[in-house]
């Protein structure tokens, strides 16, 4: 074998924090060929981003290489002094970032800052450089690139300025492309033309790849042989479906089963003794009795903002006591407007909305908190981060709804049940008097889920409940969910853009797309044989192992 | 609780001297405004007229001024009425401000804009010409001192009330609140404004200091308050007179109490703010 | 294009600050309203004027006339340019107000201007090397800057150097009374006197001007120097800039073309700020200096309970900076593109 274009020797990070130095990558060993393509995969603080900043040299001011060798061909990275990285960058190596507006300078127009890029290395004119920046918006494939040419990033959408952040990266042939989280925050459909894209042209040029990411698919849909990180640590290296099937180390075993697939069902999730529910027969839907009205009923809900905008054009669904319906639908699908109103957290512009065969629609959300529906309808928030009331400890949050709503008193009974409640989903009591940030982002998820549980309500929606979090903490999350749902007869509104999620999780999805209901159906029905383009579409841009392997074997 | 407070406040306080110096500056600032009159060596309004325009000396470490004054014992007694002033003011348009910024930043609509309005209109004055003006209206007098400093703050309290509600009232906490069954006012009230309340009290902390400035500069100007009444900004204006005869020290030492004054309170001001939000250190 | 933009922009934003202007004028009609005392002795001939004189005062003032009738009154005579008339002075207080204008606009501005070539430099300074020499000075001195008020720091600076080196002339007024004014174009000395090609007029004009500049400025250089190390070390640490690393951008490139050209926006809107603030200083500084301009004239007329002059005075300040900020808005509309299509 020939020389490698990267090698990476225990490499070691240190940061420096005001607590004092912390070790962020431990000893990290890899090597990459001329036009291969990796990818980096680990859950959050696991190290992988801090090695691709650390190979680029643009690690933050805290953070120094601590030990360990860089080389690049036969340059030692790790020892060039600032002039020789300005000339490495761009030209040798060259870098995407996650959050591409961000990643763009705000006041200058993308064509000249491509232009820059391309001056950087090149004595070249400056309308020459415009020329050839025009050349690689066409590459990147933006349409109407003269026009785009003088266009500033925030007129441009998420999947568009990532397109030009490729055009800047690849606009000095770099041999070395490292792609952070490149897709992190954008639809799944953007996603998949925006990865399409990145992949072709590294092939086309011939530029190695790196893709660090937290989604196994991803890794495994784009990357020939995939490395897995956990604190610091490189725990496995293995070609990407070999690491699927036959995982090795324990915390990739753990990562493995944790990602859902287009197959995965929710009882798999987790593996061994935390299994919430190995041990728990699955759940028949319980048949009403003949006549009894469904749980919740909704009828041509709309929703019109003062300014104008249309949130939601036309919403109808049903909801039986104990079933689970996941809405599904990229950004300005109308979802969170949705599950809003439902939750009478927001007021509808027209429709009605029935529970248990009463409206609630009439009641104006301000007053809806003395309704006697509030306690049966509650809500899980997206990011745990924001849920808890900073200045409330995880006692407090879940005690706040049984005082408000089931009017206890402070006393042994509110404790008794504020502990039991901790129990059901896993909160350890001892957790109970601490404060939202004293606690991790699973723990505040549980906290989050325990206090919409408290008051025993008949529905729970989840608005996107496991977004924010890593997929081994998710995993147990929509395990616990999913227990409490079969103990305590709970109906589901499950609010997701993870259409991988929502098949496991209910019975039945509505796809939604700008405002409006695109198709509904049996969940596993409606993704194994979409009946519309949209819903096909989604489908197919989940970067699922099974469709690779048959892309594979095809 | 409270000894637990206490405990975190000395914890935090040893990591971060400067604060803790002003801290202390700022409590010695408050006690000897308390215990002026007894901490005064002498009488502040009693002229000794043989002993006028003396350069500092040991016994009169401040010298004396035009009318023989002790200015050290003057300089004693105007910090009790200049933190009174102060303090009154921006303990007005606090309070105000917090309680007006909150609902508007929490309900929006027509109360938000017509009190985006009136904030807009005090906005386009130049603050001190406001001021100026309204106590010449109100009457000159300590009061509309007062009155004045507190309403051109008001502004500011209110648009950071506000902008400090407006991001936080759509978050998950919140929304939990009211599906807890709380009322849009006692979310505003019990849960949007206690969080809200470290950011304003740091916010006040920084405005004290230009609350004393402008107070000062207002009776500087021969406004509110009146010889023979100690005061700094008045002090200064007296020795103002005799600057170009070289009697510096009728101008630097109050000028001085002054400075270290407003010094406290924005040192002990940014201080809390990197406790609270380190992020926003500078 | 770009012009036409800004045009557009520049006229909406005055459009949108009619309502403030008038918000400012009601404001200043009812100041009047309350002032102690009855404004018709003002107008008066004197203090000893007669009752019935007096009375057709009254009656030519409108005073007895329902309120939202006076109102419209003062609004047409604030239309015409009609302020009134100073006890003072005797004059009306528009042609006062005019003849002293220059005077507090050339020492803002010279101020702003000492304000700005200093502040800028120094933060930037200060964020290139965080944690440096220069940062911690300037930390310091933007700590020490805005603990000083300006009637202390003046008096100050003319005890150092009028008094003790005797550098500086003595602090009353903008030039010598001795000395020949040149003909006025500008009614800036500084312009003037060079027009006039006068340059030992001009040197003169200078030194008295020097001292009461530099003493507003040195108030408002620490809020300026702040906010330029502020913004520039978040805009050093932006994701935009990292980008312009990773692609190998020079130095000057990334700190000039990146990093400085977006911090210089918060600096922007803080200047439309300092410039407030030292609209209000400058009635501190004027008094302090003896300096001939709209402030001192205003403070002497409300010591002497003329108020006329104060409400004009008042209106006059609170246009210019709604002039100020409409220059301010369409400066940051031309930096900042995003701002332009909104």
């Amino acid at each position: 074998m020939t020389q490698p274009l990267l090698n990476i020797e225990n490499l070691h990070v240190t940061f420096s924090t005001r607590r004092g130095p912390v070790e962020a990558v431990r000893g990290v060993s890899l090597s990459l060929a001329e036009g291969e393509t990796l990818g980096i995969v680990g859950e959050s603080g696991s190290g992988k981003s801090v090695t691709g900043f650390a190979v680029t040299r643009l690690l933050e001011s805290a953070g120094r290489i601590s030990a360990g060798r860089i080389t690049f061909r036969d340059r030692e990275i790790t020892k060039m002094t600032s002039a020789g990285l300005r000339e490495m960058h761009g030209s040798a190596m060259a870098m995407i970032f996650q959050n591409p507006r961000g990643a763009l300078n705000p006041i200058r127009a993308i064509g000249q800052q491509i232009a820059d890029a391309i001056m950087a290395h090149r004595k070249i004119s400056a309308d020459d450089a415009r020329g050839e920046a025009l050349e690689l918006l066409r590459a990147v494939k933006i349409r109407d690139p003269e026009k785009r040419m003088a266009a500033y990033p925030h007129e441009l959408s998420g999947g568009m300025c990532q397109r030009v952040m490729i055009a800047m990266a690849i606009s000095s042939n770099p041999a070395l492309l490292i792609a952070d989280e490149p897709t992190t925050g954008l639809d799944v459909t953007t996603q998949k033309v925006v990865m399409d894209l990145l992949a072709q042209i590294a092939a086309d040029r011939g530029m190695a790849t790196i893709l660090i990411t937290h989604d196994l698919g991803l890794s495994a849909r784009y990357c020939r042989r995939v490395v897995v990180m956990e604190q610091g640590r490189l725990v496995e290296e293995a070609e990407a479906l070999t690491l699927f099937h036959s995982p090795q180390h324990p915390y990739t075993k753990r990562l493995v089963a944790a990602s859902p697939t287009a197959t995965s069902r929710v009882e798999d999730l987790v593996t061994g003794d935390e299994n919430l529910l190995a041990a728990l027969p699955a759940a028949p839907l319980p048949t009403p009795p003949h006549g009894t009205p469904p749980l919740l009923e909704v009828r041509d809900l709309v929703k019109r903002f003062d300014d104008g905008t249309v949130g939601l054009k036309t919403f109808s669904m049903v909801l039986a006591a104990g079933e689970s319906v996941g809405l599904v639908g990229e950004s300005g699908s109308g979802k969170s407007t949705t599950s809003r109103m439902i939750c009478r957290l927001l007021d509808q512009s027209e429709g009605s909305i029935n529970f248990n065969g009463e409206s609630i629609s009439h009641i104006p959300a301000r007053d809806f908190h003395r309704a006697p529906q509030r306690k049966d309808i509650q809500i899980v928030f997206q990011d745990p981060n924001d849920s808890l009331n900073p200045r409330f400890t995880a006692f407090d949050c879940i005690a706040h709804p049984l005082m408000r709503l089931a009017g206890m008193r402070n006393g042994d009974a509110l404790r008794a049940r504020v502990r039991e409640c901790a129990h059901r989903v896993g909160l350890p009591a001892d957790l109970l008097e601490r404060f939202p940030h004293q606690l991790s982002g699973g723990q505040k998820a549980r906290i989050g889920i325990a206090r919409a549980i408290a008051c025993r309500p008949r529905l729970l929606v989840l608005d996107e409940p496991t977004a924010a979090l890593d997929v081994s903490v998710q995993a147990v999350v929509l395990q616990l969910l999913d227990k409490l749902r079969r103990e305590d007869g709970l109906a589901f509104l499950f609010v997701s853009h993870d259409l991988n999620v929502v098949r496991m999780m209910c019975q039945r999805t509505i796809v939604l797309r700008n405002g409006e209901i695109v198709e509904q159906g049996e969940s596993h029905a409606l993704f194994d044989n979409p009946q519309t383009d949209y819903t096909r579409e989604l489908v197919d841009a989940v970067p699922n192992i099974e469709l690779i392997e048959a892309a594979v074997a095809g | 609780m409270s000894s637990a407070t206490l405990q975190h406040a000395a914890f935090i306080l040893r990591g971060n001297p400067i604060t803790a110096v002003a801290a202390a500056g700022s409590t010695l600032l408050i006690l000897v405004g308390l215990f002026a009159p007894w901490l005064a060596p002498y009488d502040p309004i009693a002229s000794d007229v043989a002993n006028a325009l003396q350069a500092p000396s040991a016994a009169h470490w401040a010298g004396t001024d035009q009318l023989g004054r002790d200015v050290f014992s003057r300089i004693i007694v105007a910090t009790q009425l200049d933190l009174t002033i102060a303090l009154s003011a921006v303990g007005i348009s606090f309070v105000l401000g917090a309680v007006i910024g909150a609902l508007c930043g929490y309900t929006g609509g027509r109360l938000d804009r017509s009190v985006g309005r009136f904030v807009d209109v005090l906005m386009a004055f130049p603050l001190f010409v406001l001021a100026m003006a309204m106590v010449a209206a109100l009457g000159n007098r300590v009061e509309n001192i007062v009155i004045a400093t507190a309403i051109i703050n008001l502004p500011f309290y209110i648009r950071f009330a506000r902008a400090e509600v407006n991001v936080r009232r759509n978050l998950g906490w919140v929304e939990a609140a009211r599906a807890s069954g709380e009322s849009h006012v006692s979310v505003v009230l019990r849960f949007l404004l206690p969080n809200v309340l470290p950011a304003m009290v740091v916010q006040m902390s920084l405005n004290l200091g230009w609350a004393i400035i402008n107070a000062a500069g207002l009776s500087f100007i021969g406004l509110g308050v009146k010889p023979p009444t100690p005061e700094w900004g008045i002090m200064v204006a007296e020795g103002a007179r005799f600057i170009s005869t070289g009697k510096w020290w009728l101008v630097a030492f109050p000028g001085l109490a002054l400075m270290l004054a407003v010094l406290c309170f924005n040192l002990l001001g940014d201080g809390l703010r990197d406790i609270l939000d380190p992020r926003q250190r500078t | 294009m770009k012009l036409a933009s800004t045009a557009k922009r520049a006229a909406r934003r005055f459009a949108s600050s009619l309502p403030a202007l008038f918000g400012v004028l009601v404001f200043t009609f009812l100041l009047m309203r309350v002032l102690p005392g009855d404004p018709a002795v003002f107008f008066a001939s004197g203090p000893n004027a007669g009752k019935e004189e007096i009375e057709t005062i009254r009656k030519q003032m409108g005073l007895d006339k329902p309120v939202p009738q006076q109102l419209v009154l003062y609004l047409y005579d604030v239309g015409r340019g009609n302020l009134g008339r100073s006890l003072m002075t005797g004059q009306n207080v528009t042609k006062d107000l005019k003849e002293r204008l220059p005077a507090s606009l050339e020492l803002t501005f010279s101020a702003l201007l000492i304000a700005l070539v200093s502040a800028i430099p120094l933060g930037i300074l200060a964020a290139l090397r965080p944690g440096s020499l220069i940062d911690h000075g300037v930390r310091l001195f933007c700590a020490l800057g805005v603990c000083v008020p300006t009637f202390v720091s003046g008096l100050l600076l003319i005890y150092v150097f009028y008094y003790l080196l005797g550098i500086a002339p003595d602090p009353t007024g903008r030039v010598d009374i001795f000395m020949t004014l040149p003909p006025s174009h500008t009614g800036f000395l500084l312009i003037d006197f060079l027009i006039a090609g006068d340059f030992e007029g001009w040197w003169a004009a200078f030194k008295q001007l020097i001292l009461p500049a530099c003493t507003m400025a040195l108030f408002v250089i620490a809020p300026l120097a702040r906010i330029t190390r502020a913004s520039m070390l978040a805009s050093l640490g932006s994701d935009f800039v990292r980008t312009a690393r990773s692609v190998g951008l020079s130095w000057w490139r990334i700190v000039v073309t990146y990093a400085l050209r977006n911090a210089i926006l918060p600096v922007i809107t803080i200047a439309g700020i300092v410039f407030s603030t030292m609209l209000g200083a400058n009635v501190l500084v004027e008094k302090v200096f003896s300096w001939p301009g709209v402030a001192s004239y205003a403070l002497d007329a409300l010591l002497s309970s003329d108020y006329a002059p104060v409400q004009g005075f008042v209106l006059l300040m609170a246009f210019v900076f709604v002039i100020v900020n409409l220059v301010v808005d369409v400066l940051y509309g031309i930096a900042d593109p995003r701002i332009s299509i909104g």
